[in-house]
């Protein structure tokens, strides 16, 4: 080769290069697997299906920092009521001092780096165990330069009796940050997690984070994710979840706002009994684009997924809805339900809604459906017929459909923390 | 309490209303009767504030304000109340939650404190006793799923709970079995008092035997054509409209 241009990613991973990882040989080594593959990958472009109705242009063509580690203060994230154990994370580096966390017995919450420092077993098992070699370039990125983030493991047969809540915050202009999250819920154990994504001022921010989960037999996790950045900054997550016999996993995704949201949502379901649910309300405004692709890839027999996701889009914001259930072979008896459903509130936001279900197994019981339309003028009509304002209907209307997206999320306050941001959002 | 004069509107530039003349004071109740598509709905819609009709000409007084330059919600806080005659289905959202919001911006409008939780329980069993609505029904889901007699009691339990001046029923009778149509009679003759006025829109003498108008009016290509007291609806039921339709056209 000759000494041809930089290209977009050259540049993009210039910005990254410099970061140091004082690490052991076997973390060092699952980094440098990583950077082998990214160095194959490229960003999409229009032609990849799997982006198809997201350009990362916004993303890649604006020049970053590397993101420092900062306090800010954490008092306006809290969740009312909520009784949790609290870990900070500024621009993927982990804020001890910002942190609380009331020791239980069985329970590890720590930052990432302390753990793999300690090289804790269930990091050294499980830490990249299913994030490898995925062929996404955004989840290689994070498998190379991730920086810090939270470890969670719970031992076998322990009940987590606080939700844990990470507040995962970015701050500053055209930062750059990449953390990383693993979870282990061991066998019979169980555990709440919240994450909130927020932006402390500023913009042009980038954040590509990725979250693993391995959830063993009997386990049960239940993961809430709040997006609440600001609506001039951008984001890639990544989920990746794997499934053991008896186990319960459920994620709420709750999307307020982002120029550019895109969540990669990919649960293997690797054993039976399981049961699997997904449940997403993004609300769009502006110029928001939010882009929530999942898979659920049922590879055994008797287990249960259900999947909702629902959209208000406003202004001239854009939804993207891409939702794949596969049904192997082997996974007979499997129940899987997938919706979406989108209210477009103006005639300039769009949504584009693609629920797939490829099943190769014969013996199932699945559905999908997806719908979009605007709010019902005749309902509309009926609510301030009895005296209720037009802004009020449609609000009662929105609060409607909107509340059944997340009734899964068991945490009370947390509940009543997003009705809340809904209401205010329609106010 | 209401007063139409020489009302016209449209649809898509298609007149609808042709001139309608209408008073009605307080205790009384009026029955409007006439072909399909004469325009009942219509007069009704326009008065509830249905925004796809223009009003081209006319002017509608209701108690002393200008009904016509109110928006729909502060008709029906001012006490106009339309019982549909297709009431819409509304998914999620709850029949008590939405009445209660009603009544309570109803209440702000003036100047009251909102009800309490107490007093509106109460009320949501007294009235839903009222149409004998089974208490299930009330609570769930504005008409989801309800049948189109349920549908049509609900309207009149929101009636009820709202308490209207004016009560316009647009074909409340259709749909209601026989029983039905005592009890949801019943219900609204109740709800009758010297201070409020009911208007029924009816295709059949029956309901008018239970709610006992003080006057029939016919309405036929978009004007009342005939007005008249209770005979009036017999000689219909007797001779259908051909009679009228004929004095109209020859006029
Ligand atoms: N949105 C609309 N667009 C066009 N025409 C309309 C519209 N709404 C009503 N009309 C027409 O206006 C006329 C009057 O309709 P309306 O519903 O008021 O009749 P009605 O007297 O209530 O009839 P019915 O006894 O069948 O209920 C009809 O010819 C109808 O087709
Ligand atoms: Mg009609």
């Amino acid at each position: 080769m000759t000494t041809a241009e930089l290209t977009k990613k050259d540049i993009f991973l210039e910005t990254l290069s410099t970061l140091d990882f004082n690490e052991t040989e076997h973390f060092l080594a699952l980094r440098k697997n990583a950077m082998k593959e990214l160095e194959s990958l490229e960003f999409p472009t229009s032609k990849t299906e799997y982006w198809k109705y997201t350009r990362v242009g916004k993303i890649i063509n604006n020049k970053y920092e590397l993101g420092i580690s900062k306090e800010v203060d954490v008092q306006p994230y809290l969740i009312e009521n909520l009784d949790a154990n609290i870990l900070v994370v500024v621009n993927g580096f982990y804020q001890a001092s910002l942190s609380k966390i009331d020791s239980e017995s069985g329970i590890t919450i720590t930052s990432l780096s302390y753990a793999k420092k300690q090289e804790l077993e269930g990091v050294k098992t499980h830490f990249n165990q299913f994030t490898q070699d995925k062929s996404e370039i955004f989840l290689a990125i994070n498998n190379v330069y991730h920086t810090d983030g939270i470890y969670i493991e719970v031992e076998k047969n322990t009940q987590s009796t606080k939700p844990i809540h990470i507040i995962n915050i970015t701050t500053g202009d055209n930062i750059l940050s990449q953390s990383r999250n693993l979870v282990v819920a061991n066998v019979g154990s169980e555990v709440k997690v919240i994450e909130s994504f927020i932006n402390e001022e500023g913009s042009a921010n980038f954040l590509n984070h990725v979250s693993e989960f391995f959830v063993a037999e009997n386990a049960k996790v239940e993961y809430n994710k709040i997006q609440d950045k600001k609506e001039n900054n951008y984001s890639v997550t990544t989920e990746q979840v794997y499934q053991e016999a008896n186990s319960n996993f459920t994620i709420n995704t709750a999307t307020f706002n982002g120029a550019l949201v895109r969540n990669n949502l990919n649960i293997e379901v690797d054993a039976s009994n399981c049961e699997t649910n997904l449940s997403g309300l993004y609300l769009g405004q502006n110029k928001d684009h939010i882009d929530n692709h999942t898979v659920v890839d049922h590879k055994k027999p008797h287990c249960n997924s259900n999947e909702v996701y629902k959209g208000v889009l406003d202004d001239e914001s854009t939804g993207v809805f891409n939702g794949k259930v596969y049904v192997r072979q082997d996974a007979q008896i499997t129940n899987a339900f997938q919706q979406n459903n989108n209210i477009l509130l103006t005639d300039n936001a769009s949504v584009n809604s693609k629920p797939e279900l490829e099943i190769y197994a014969d013996d199932v019981k699945c559905s999908h459906g997806s719908t979009t339309g605007q709010i019902d003028e005749e309902a509309i009509f009926y609510l301030q017929s009895r005296g209720i304002s037009k802004r009020g209907a449609m609000k009662l209307m929105i609060n409607a459909f909107a509340k059944d997206a997340l009734e899964r999320i068991s945490i009370e306050p947390l509940q009543e923390y997003i009705d809340q941001k809904i209401e205010e959002r329609f106010a | 309490m209401l007063s139409i004069k020489n009302l016209h509107a449209s649809i898509d530039d298609k007149e609808i209303l042709k001139g309608i003349d209408l008073e009605i004071k307080a205790g009384e109740v009026h029955a409007i009767m006439g072909p399909n598509g004469s325009g009942k709905s219509t007069l009704s819609s326009v008065l509830a504030g249905r925004e796809e009709y223009e009003v081209t000409s006319g002017t509608v007084d209701f108690d002393g304000k200008d009904l016509l330059d109110m928006s729909p919600e502060d008709r029906a806080k001012e006490g106009l109340f339309l019982a549909f005659q297709y009431p819409v289905e509304i998914p999620g959202v709850s029949n008590v939650n939405f009445l209660k919001t009603a009544i309570n911006e109803k209440r702000a409008h003036f100047n009251q404190e909102p009800v309490s939780a107490k007093d509106f329980l109460a009320m949501v069993k007294e009235k839903s006793a009222l149409v004998e609505l089974d208490s299930k029904l009330a609570s769930r889901s504005v008409n989801e799923g309800f049948s189109g007699g349920e549908k049509k009691r609900n309207e009149i339990f929101q009636m009820a709970m709202l308490e209207p001046k004016l009560s316009i029923l647009d074909e409340t009778d259709s749909g209601l079995d026989i029983d039905a149509l005592r009890i949801v009679a019943n219900g609204v003759n109740k709800l009758k008092s010297p201070n409020n006025a009911t208007v029924v829109i009816t295709h059949y003498q029956r309901l008018l035997d239970y709610i006992v108008p003080d006057y029939v009016h016919v309405l036929y290509n978009g004007k009342i054509v005939k007005s008249g007291t209770k005979e009036l609806a017999l000689e219909l039921e007797e001779k259908g409209y051909d009679w009228i339709k004929q004095e109209v056209d020859l006029a």
